[in-house]
């Protein structure tokens, strides 16, 4: 790298206090981030990869302390810094973007007052002019109106324009380095790819330092210039971006890497998976970190510590690993490749579920507007939504927030009654409210929730959950019927008999996810119902869930329905998608239509938004304009007329487009012919 | 904001209907026939009888309430029988305004001392400054008031003599307030501190642990900036509702501290009238009272959507 360093950390160690004493939760690291240059920070969550990029710049909990190692930044030893000398840096000269940008700003501070009381700290300007500067600033991060936006609060704003408030915050002093913490994290994709190219953007356009913390490889593959990978609170490997991605020489790298869910045309393929979970902080042992889930670990591994070596590919390539030679020379092959489902998972004649124009309308009204108001302003999350599902197959339904996509599985599942439409379940219409549904039709559709620690009774161990639901279904089992019927499960979910036994609060994440799947499977459902089973998960768990999704399909027969704003994630598992958004569908078709040209525009913005994780791919993203307009305030003609980059006149305005034809069971709702939105889509984007 | 408005005040004037239709229930429902408190134990039934035609006691129930609640709304509020046959709207108003002035002088005392307490105790959570005000003002609100009470009048009215033993209302001079009002209201504040204290400390204590407050310190802000500028604005939200509450408990509820220090307070009014059954003015303080207490909740709920941006107000 040319520039000069602007913050390096030298075999870094950092405690946290627990119960049981001083642990370290990350150890001997080393980092060195150059001037004009993206420094990636990849790990799962319990990687210390937040701990590092906070503790770099010297902000830790009350219970951390550092035990070893030296940060220098900009020449200048900070590793024990007084905090008013940190308080000069921050802020100044080192800035963080948070994750999660509502919860990072004050709810009840004007956008405007937030920005600007950081130059007037630091350059100590009047109010006037530090308003004008955050104006400015809100101008440079692309925010449309920025002196309206100024006056506005955190909450008034959309997701996407939080976190530009807050790059805009973290730039505005000109700081020496940036340090990222998932800031595209909790972002729609399409809002993600605008937010990455600002940060692209202004970096170059300022040769400042930064540093990215992300789990998502896409993105780093695609921003970064200089990669770490943390695992267990250490560094596995660092290297420049395309060797790290392209000849990757550590075990845990690689096997991230084929975790990676991709659209495949076999149904029958499975995920590589790394088994297990990443240890916890006080259960780390004295060899290799990676060594209880490494597929090539040695005895070795688990009683040594590797050192970090140089691969002496340049100054900056190390990795830690005591078999990293073998790996590199290709005496020792990591197996990527993806496996085989048992049994058959093919599609069979014949639907599980049909629903029919369902509609839904949520009256945005508290008590009063029901006793006063006879018109209410209502937001219309589902319009006229049609969907089938085949026996054994799997719909995906993908959609950014607001898409209409959960309220769909609510509707279906009848926790939220569809205003009108039908509902057929193998062939026999139901009733669109959970209330009024038989205990066999009830039984028949089951669901799996995104988030595993707030579906689980924490009082109730695993076994007594899963026997409650099947005691419920079939109330006439005896007592070790339900019992083996318990263990068959938790077998069926690749979980040993003691989990019968354990807490939730005893079970690491992907563990609870099982245990809600087992839970949907109690009941020997045909239908079953996912949404975002996976998006609470770590990249290596999420693989493991959805091969499991998978076997459970060829093994039970059962139908899914999985709702996803991962395109990845739908892609790998889905036989039929439908694309939705603002409450209607907007293109339906097999996996492969979908997936390929043409496309409904709004798909081709969300498939292009999709960071590829492979560096050498040229990645140019449709940027859509905007926010996605208020679903209580619909556009007229086409709702996607607002942001639509292939938009062709007045008629997307004004009247609402047909369904084209795209052949097949392809079909797209636009008012451009397929066949012409092929010509156009295959010259590239617009 | 306006909608919002008339809509609360809708909401209140059926709260006072209500309330208003149970007092005059509960009234009818108690021991003890008017007639016969105003005419004595030894009236002729002649003269009850006439005495019932005249009053409108002989009507139907939902009757005598429209009757009363009308003469009530159009401010003719009755006579007290019990009190020489006083006027009742002026005696409740003059009383009413003796308790408003004391529930000030309260409020002047209680808020800022348990605010500043509570935001030092949300700031050193669990440590040893926090468990001492925490020990501090629960004990205080431990202690009933006629007990506080008596000990201010022993040391600072009959010891040291610095204050008067028994209130009485003060006029327009300030000093006159301290020397009338500070015992009461010290005694009150007693009762209202440990709520006060224990809501602002969990407001901060809450606030603290929001990601905003990292990223405020992390702007390089001062720590004291940090707080005053960006946490106490978010935490001492849900401490205005409690205060706004706690007036309009003060008006009607210090009927202990009103005794203890012989003040004639509007809840000393409303305990005579129970003890001689005096219902028309026992009706009278109560549907004030309540009037009070709901619009403080009013107020709570406009003050809290007002400084919190993120209720609006519709």
């Amino acid at each position: 790298m040319s520039g000069k360093p602007v913050i390096q950390v030298r075999d870094l160690t950092l405690e946290y206090k627990l119960k049981s004493g001083w642990t370290p939760a990350i150890r001997d690291i080393s980092l060195t981030v150059y001037e004009g240059q993206i420094h990636g920070l990849v790990g799962e969550s319990g990687s210390g990869k937040s701990t590092l990029a906070l503790g770099l710049m010297r902000y830790m909990a009350a219970n951390a302390r550092i035990t070893a190692g030296t940060i220098l930044f900009d020449g200048q030893d900070i590793t024990h810094l007084p905090q008013n000398e940190l308080r000069k840096l921050w802020g100044k000269h080192i800035s963080l973007v948070p994750q999660d940008a509502l919860a990072a700003l004050n709810p009840s501070l004007k956008i405007g007052q937030q920005i600007a009381e950081i130059v007037r700290l630091h350059e100590g300007i009047s109010s006037a002019e530090a308003h004008a500067r955050a104006v400015e600033m809100l101008n440079q991060v692309r925010i449309p109106d920025p002196e309206q936006v100024s006056r506005r609060y955190a909450h008034q704003i959309s997701g996407g324009q939080q976190q530009r408030v807050t790059i805009a915050m973290a730039l505005i002093a000109r700081p020496k380095l940036l340090i990222l913490d998932e800031p595209t994290t909790s972002l729609d994709v399409t809002t993600q790819a605008s937010i990455i190219e600002l940060v692209r953007d202004l970096m170059r356009e300022r040769n400042a330092a930064a540093l990215y913390v992300s789990h998502d490889l896409g993105v780093v593959a695609q921003l970064c210039d200089h990669v770490t990978v943390l695992y267990g609170g250490e560094v596995m490997a660092t290297a420049p971006v395309v060797p790290l991605f392209t000849r990757p020489i550590h075990p845990y790298t690689i096997s991230l890497l084929a975790s990676l869910p991709r659209h495949t045309q076999a149904t029958e393929t499975r995920l590589r998976t790394i088994e297990g979970a990443a240890p916890a902080l006080d259960m780390r042992t004295t060899g290799c970190a990676f060594a209880a889930r490494c597929p090539a670990a040695l005895d070795k591994c688990h009683a040594a510590r590797p050192p970090l070596e140089d691969v002496g590919e340049g100054p900056d390539r190390y990795v830690r690993c005591h078999r990293w030679r073998e790996i590199a020379d290709g005496t020792l092959v990591i197996e990527t490749a993806p496996g085989q489902t048992q049994g058959d998972s093919a599609p069979l004649p014949g639907h599980v579920l049909k629903a029919h124009d369902l509609n839904k309308t949520f009256n945005v009204s508290g008590m009063f507007e029901l006793l006063t108001e006879k018109e209410r302003t209502g937001v219309r999350a589902l319009n006229d939504v049609s969907i089938s599902i085949r026996a054994r197959s799997t719909l995906g339904v993908v959609g950014e927030s607001g898409s209409g996509k959960t309220t769909l599985a609510r509707a279906i599942i009848g926790l939220e009654p569809a205003d009108d439409g039908t509902i057929d379940l193998m062939n026999q219409a139901i009733s669109l409210n959970l209330n009024g549904r038989t205990r066999d039709e009830l039984r028949q559709m089951q669901m799996i929730f995104q988030n595993p620690n707030d579906s689980l009774n924490p009082y109730r161990t695993v076994g007594d959950a899963l026997a409650r639901t099947i005691k419920r279904l079939s109330p006439d089992l005896t007592r070790d019927a339900v019992r083996a019927r318990v263990l068959s499960l938790l077998e069926a979910v690749r979980l040993t008999p003691d989990y019968a036994n354990r807490f939730p609060n005893e079970l690491s994440g992907g563990e609870k996810q099982r245990v809600g799947i087992a839970r949907a499977f109690a009941a020997q459902p045909s239908l079953v119902i996912a949404d975002e089973p996976t998006s609470a998960l770590d990249v290596s768990v999420q693989a493991v869930i959805l091969n499991l999704l998978k076997d459970l399909r060829a093994r039970e027969g059962v139908s899914y329905l999985f709702i996803s704003h991962d395109l990845r994630a739908v892609s790998y598992l889905a036989d039929w998608i439908v694309v939705m958004y603002l409450g209607q569908i907007v293109e339906v078709g097999d996996a492969d239509q979908v997936y390929a040209l043409p496309s409904h525009p709004y798909t081709e913005a969300l498939l292009s938004a999709l960071p590829t994780p492979d560096p050498t791919v040229n990645h140019m993203p449709i940027v859509l304009e905007g926010d996605p307009p208020s679903p209580r305030n619909l556009p007229t003609g086409c709702p996607f007329h607002t942001r639509c980059p292939r938009k062709i006149g007045k008629i997307c305005e004004t009247d609402a487009p047909p369904w084209q034809d795209a052949g097949g069971d392809h079909a797209i709702r636009c008012h451009i012919p397929a066949d012409e939105l092929l010509a156009i889509q295959s010259k590239g984007a617009p | 904001m306006t909608g919002f408005l008339i809509r609360r005040i809708g909401l209140l004037v059926i709260t006072l209907l209500i309330t208003s239709a149970v007092i005059f229930l509960l009234t009818q429902v108690l021991p003890g026939d008017t007639a016969r408190l105003v005419l004595g134990r030894d009236a002729r039934p002649e003269a009850i009888a006439q005495f019932r035609a005249e009053n409108g006691l002989d009507l139907p129930l939902p009757m005598q309430y429209v009757n009363w609640l009308t003469r009530f709304v159009t401010g003719d509020w009755g006579t007290a029988f019990t009190v020489g046959n006083a006027p009742i709207r002026p005696l409740v108003l003059e009383r009413l305004g003796n308790s408003l002035k004391l529930a000030i002088m309260t409020g002047l005392f209680s808020v800022p001392i348990s605010i500043l307490l509570g935001v030092i105790a949300g700031l050193r959570e669990n440590k040893r400054t926090d468990v001492i005000i925490s020990v501090f003002t629960l004990s205080v609100v431990g202690l009933p008031e006629f007990v506080t009470g008596l000990i201010l009048i022993n040391t600072l009215a009959l010891g040291l003599d610095w204050f008067p033993t028994a209130s009485s209302p003060p006029g327009a001079d300030i000093l006159d307030w301290f020397r009338q009002l500070t015992l009461p209201a010290l005694s009150a504040t007693f009762v209202l501190m440990a709520y006060i204290v224990r809501m602002t400390r969990a407001g901060v204590v809450d606030e603290l642990k929001k990601p905003y407050v990292r990223t405020a310190a992390l702007k390089g802000l001062s720590y004291r900036t940090v707080i005053v500028r960006h946490v106490l604005r978010n935490a001492l939200l849900p401490t205005i509702t409690v205060i706004a509450l706690s007036f309009g408990w003060m008006v009607g509820g210090l009927i202990v501290i009103e005794n203890v220090f012989n003040y004639p307070g509007l809840g000393r009014l409303m305990t005579g009238a129970v003890e001689r059954k005096d219902l028309p003015l026992l009706q009278a303080s109560v549907m004030m009272v309540i009037f009070f207490f709901a619009s403080a909740n009013l107020i709570a709920d406009l003050l809290y959507g007002l400084l919190n941006p993120r209720i609006r107000l519709e």
